[in-house]
């Protein structure tokens, strides 16, 4: 504080309380409207303040399903959406540790060619080469499966140069001390470099979880068996059908669950999320 | 770049790199080789054949006065997010700089849109803005405005950009108050003993100090516009009423996938990788003269 001005310390808490409302509001209509029953949803004006249904709106969303309830909930999507999520962060981090190992560690031909073509992935989002990417993955039949939706999602120049910053301020003298104790490359790797950036790898994770449990438009793409949907994706099915009829008790609930695991991480592992969205700058 | 001291030749540095280069190359190299080729061909209606034509896709798309409206609305778009978001959060960001107490619990509160869903952010704000059931049309009734983005495309429009201003709000208020915590106290001390204000210190010092940190934000915000709200316009508008929602990244998924016009598709792709190469490079120059690499 560099003056005390208690008008403008007040100014500022006014003006962050009101930031927080803001932006808090759309989640807390989310809640409210997934506590009531179908009845409630229906007239008008909606509800500002929760109701009683919450418990039953998420046995129905979870457990039988949505539309007269076909006996299909929800829960196998937030167990696809899981598997997802958690397949892209590990893929992405395995893939980039050895690639930026062996890009710092080692001289090899063609050194110099393998680290522009890791960098030029790094300008081509999924969605401006959409149609072509999923010919690919058609062609090679991984279409519904875990793999289709994960691999091609995986190359990713960000986390390389990540690990490839933070390997090159490892000191020297580490590498000198294994290899006068006899340890080769393999030994260095997993005993000495991976030990060292654990912090990174974790705050890393975090991120990547985030950006694959987001994933919407390739599992829109690649899946057309029911049983490989994931929750976001649910949630646009959800908008086009409520249109005809209405369930918004229901629709919103499914979004309430397809939110709360990627905050939930954000919120409980924030130190660990402000790390790696300022490593990897975004 | 490589370490002074490093490990000798062998197979194994091509073993590390391979998993990578594979995927690189089966799903970012080789895809998009296609879509520059395919950009080239014309298909006829049916599938079975195709012509290599040149640039003739892309004379079409610039003649094209839906595409160049997708364009316009893209610009359009992009820079009202971006303003919207980074105005709100550097307002945010600066009263959170100032409070002592609190601060850390205001920002769990303002940073956790970050993790919503681009389709899930569109979802909560097309609930809040229905126009037969949501509060804000009803509360709006009141003044006599009548709101209804399903068939107004102005207001559609401003639906989208709000949903998508209030997802980036936490990226830009975390960059912006780490940006003003590095501002050295003392500079802002000095001024306040030559008499300046709050407002003249932050005009001043404040604001042209911040402007790295501003230019790299604009840089990201733009990228997260034309790329990352897919899933807020398909959830909200579908692109409509009349395309009026439809930006560059819409029009490429539905001209391909349900137009099924591949070698336009393709065109627009090829016109978009050319657009995130430019923004990259902008973004790399001014990121490198920030970090220096040790090579």
């Amino acid at each position: 504080m560099i003056e005390n001005r208690p008008f403008l310390t007040f100014m500022a808490h006014t003006v962050l309380i009101l930031g927080v409302i803001v932006v808090a509001f759309p989640l807390w209509l989310t809640f409210v409207a997934a506590s009531h029953d179908a009845v409630r949803m229906s007239e008008l004006p909606l509800p500002i303040w929760p109701g009683t249904h919450f418990f039953e709106n998420l046995d129905v969303v979870l457990n039988k399903g949505l539309w007269g309830g076909d006996g299909v909930g929800v829960s196998y999507m937030l167990v696809n959406s899981m598997i997802m999520a958690l397949m892209i962060a590990f893929g992405k981090i395995s893939i980039s540790l050895l690639s930026a190992f062996a890009i710092v560690y080692f001289r090899f031909p063609f050194r110099m060619g393998f680290f522009w073509m890791i960098f030029i992935t790094l300008m081509l989002p999924v969605e401006v080469r959409i149609l072509p990417t999923f010919e690919v993955v058609a062609n090679l039949g991984m279409l519904d499966t875990y793999w289709g939706l994960t691999v091609p999602l995986i190359a990713s120049a960000t986390a390389t140069f990540m690990f490839r910053q933070v390997f090159l301020t490892i000191p020297d003298e580490l590498l000198e001390a294994a290899r006068i104790d006899g340890a080769g490359p393999i030994r260095f790797f997993i005993d000495i470099l991976i030990p060292m950036s654990r912090t990174n790898i974790a705050a890393l994770f975090v991120i990547l979880f985030i950006y694959g449990w987001n994933q919407y438009l390739w599992p829109l793409l690649v899946t057309t068996d029911q049983d490989m949907y994931t929750i976001v994706m649910q949630i646009g099915r959800m908008l086009e059908a409520g249109e005809s009829v209405p369930q918004w008790h229901l629709v919103m609930m499914t979004t309430l669950l397809s939110v709360l695991p990627p905050v939930a991480v954000v919120v409980f592992m924030q130190r660990l999320f402000v790390q790696g969205l300022t490593e990897t700058e975004k | 770049m490589l370490k002074r001291v490093h490990f000798g030749p062998s197979a194994l540095p091509y073993l590390l790199v391979l998993p990578q280069i594979l995927v690189t190359v089966i799903f970012f190299i080789w895809p998009a080789s296609q879509a520059l080729y395919q950009s080239l061909l014309v298909e006829d209606a049916f599938g079975l054949s195709s012509k290599f034509v040149w640039f003739e896709n892309f004379e079409y798309l610039f003649e094209d006065p839906y595409y160049w409206g997708s364009f316009q609305r893209t610009f359009v778009f992009s820079f009202l997010v971006a303003s919207l978001s980074m105005g709100s959060a550097l307002l945010l960001a600066v009263m959170a700089d100032r409070v002592v107490k609190g601060s850390g619990l205001y920002r769990t509160f303002l940073i956790w849109p970050y993790a919503v869903a681009p389709a899930a952010a569109g979802a909560l704000w097309f609930f809040m803005f229905n126009p037969t059931l949501g509060i804000l049309p009803y509360v709006l009734q009141f003044i006599g405005y009548d709101w209804n983005h399903k068939v107004n495309g102005t207001e559609a429009m401003a639906l989208v950009i709000f949903a998508a201003s209030w997802k980036q709000i936490a990226y830009n208020f975390l960059f912006f108050l780490a940006g003003l915590q590095s501002i050295p106290k003392s500079l802002i001390e000095a001024a306040a003993i030559d008499g300046a204000g709050p407002g003249r210190r932050f005009w001043t010092i404040v604001f042209p100090l911040l402007s790295p940190t501003t230019f790299f934000l604009l840089v990201i915000n733009v990228v997260y516009a034309f790329f990352e709200t897919f899933g807020i316009v398909d959830a909200i508008t579908s692109g409509g009423p009349a395309n009026s929602t439809q930006i560059l990244v819409y029009k490429v998924y539905n001209d391909g996938f349900v137009g099924l016009d591949l070698g336009g598709s393709a065109a627009q792709s090829v016109i978009l990788m050319g657009i995130v190469i430019g923004l990259t490079v902008i973004q790399f120059r001014f990121v490198e003269k920030k970090v220096s690499y040790n090579d």
